[in-house]
């Protein structure tokens, strides 16, 4: 589904990504942890070039997203995210958060896309929040909306950069909730997370970053057990 | 001290047919200024260096000369640059929008700029086209932050639409000074135009908080 092949990035003469390589299979699940300045967000906004790469190639299918003429839009419609601090549009209702893309950039009939928004809202469990604007939800409901506005679009892959860390801790449960049960349907995910529970419960591998670079690669009961790397101990020693 | 508005009143409605005048000057110029604001702040803030030059230029010419230097440059200077003499009206809402579409493109340019950095890469995210981005998700937040000083932005453009009487333009302020010149009492007359001018601004004031009131919806 995704190949990241010596993925560099370098912001000015900083280097933050080191040379990646791995690749996400269809339908899985893989959690993206790391110390803090470690590269993890970088690399998920490069799957979507919200960051542009400066060295190496990604592909994702059988297109490689890097290439010089690549239609950006198109895979970004084909490639969800959810950030951290929501950025729902404040100025439009849930319904509206969730219709916008799908109609204005797909080109989707305004009808189908609310029916497809509703059964959406349904499955985050806030159908009756539709006519609201997003500053009378509380966080966790925020974030359930930006999932759900994410996946309006219909897309392949889900990206999600620390979808908890901003939340009070009674509404991290709920998130989590949504992310498992997507997860169910099969949907491909990559996810930065702090949570080590869910990404043990819930991930099909874990990618450890540190300093730019990928230093373990492995399936969640290798890693949280028995890490192979010094790095990946100190840091389980920390969180855990 | 001697008033006397009875010797005004015959001439009141010459003088109140003035707000027309003014009111077509002031909303054309509004929106040529509006228009032209909005594509100027775009080019303050695009990532082509001369559209930036372009923009930036533009501002420090039309903020940095008086705007009644603007208004006589071009109603006495057309004949001699476009080879006719445009009308009074015509120089009055065009130099008064050129004029105001500097100050708005700064005023634009801020409020894109507060909008917060995240509803970017959302939008982005979605796959959501750079023009549609601004259209639709950016420019309507930042006029949600902006309409106070728009607002401002109009009332002295009301205000200042008086000094088109220099160029013979019957508006509020000409027509009040003439009734002054008829009578050679012009205390009453200029006080009558200034009153009129004082509810124009308030009528103004009060729109624009009926408008930020609506906009305040979301909150
Ligand atoms: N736009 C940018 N310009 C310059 N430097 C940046 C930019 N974005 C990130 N960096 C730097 O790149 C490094 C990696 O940042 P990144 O956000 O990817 O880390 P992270 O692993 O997500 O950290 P955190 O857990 O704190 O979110 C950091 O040193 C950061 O300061
Ligand atoms: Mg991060």
């Amino acid at each position: 589904m995704i190949k990241i092949d010596n993925l560099h990035k370098y912001f000015g003469r900083l280097e933050v990504l080191k040379g990646i390589n791995t690749s996400i299979k269809e339908g899985e699940v893989v959690a993206i942890i790391g110390p803090s300045g470690s590269g993890k967000s970088t690399f998920l906004r490069c799957i979507n070039l919200l960051e542009q790469p400066t060295e190496g190639s990604i592909w994702i299918k059988d297109q490689e997203i890097t290439g010089k003429k690549t239609n950006i839009s198109k895979v970004r419609t084909n490639v969800g995210m959810v950030f951290q601090h929501f950025h729902l549009f404040p100025h439009k209702t849930v319904l509206e958060n969730l219709t916008y893309s799908p109609v204005k950039v797909k080109g989707m009939p305004k009808k189908e896309a609310e029916e497809k928004a509703m059964d959406l809202l349904r499955r985050v469990g806030l159908a009756e929040k539709a006519g609201e604007y997003p500053n009378r939800l509380s966080g966790g409901q925020k974030q359930r909306v930006a999932i759900a506005r994410a996946l309006a679009m219909d897309p392949e892959v889900m990206l999600f950069d620390e979808p908890t860390s901003a939340l009070d801790p009674e509404m991290v449960k709920e998130v989590l909730e949504v992310m498992k049960s997507l997860a169910g349907t099969g949907m491909t995910m990559a996810i930065v997370t702090h949570e080590m529970g869910f990404a043990r419960e819930v991930a099909d591998r874990v990618l450890f970053l540190d300093g730019g670079q990928l230093v373990e690669d492995a399936s969640p009961e290798e890693f949280f057990s028995m890490p192979k790397t010094v790095r990946a101990k100190e840091f389980l020693e920390k969180v855990l | 001290m001697n008033l006397d508005f009875s010797g005004v009143l015959p001439s009141l409605p010459y003088i109140l047919q003035g707000i027309g005048t003014t009111l077509k000057v002031v909303v054309l110029a509004a929106l040529l200024g509006f228009a032209l604001g909005i594509i100027l702040s775009l080019c303050k803030i695009s990532s082509i260096k001369v559209l930036n030059w372009i923009a930036d230029f533009y501002t420090s010419i039309f903020r940095g000369t008086p705007l009644v230097l603007q208004l006589m440059l071009i109603y006495f200077g057309s004949p001699q640059v476009f080879g006719i003499q445009i009308e009074p009206f015509t120089a009055a809402f065009l130099s008064f929008g050129l004029n105001s579409a500097a100050y708005i493109s700064e005023i634009i340019r801020a409020g894109i700029l507060a909008v917060d950095k995240g509803q970017k890469e959302a939008a982005m995210a979605l796959g959501v086209p750079y023009r549609k981005m601004m259209m639709d998700i950016i420019l309507p937040q930042a006029m949600k932050n902006i309409l106070p000083a728009i607002m401002n932005e109009m009332i002295t453009l009301t205000k200042e639409s008086a000094v088109v009487t220099i160029i013979g333009l019957n508006d509020i302020m000409r027509r009040a000074y003439i009734v002054g010149g008829q009578s050679y009492r012009f205390f009453e007359p200029i006080m009558l135009a200034g009153l009129i001018y004082y509810v124009l601004v308030m009528i103004l004031t009060i729109v624009g908080k009926l408008v930020e009131r609506r906009m305040r919806r979301s909150d």
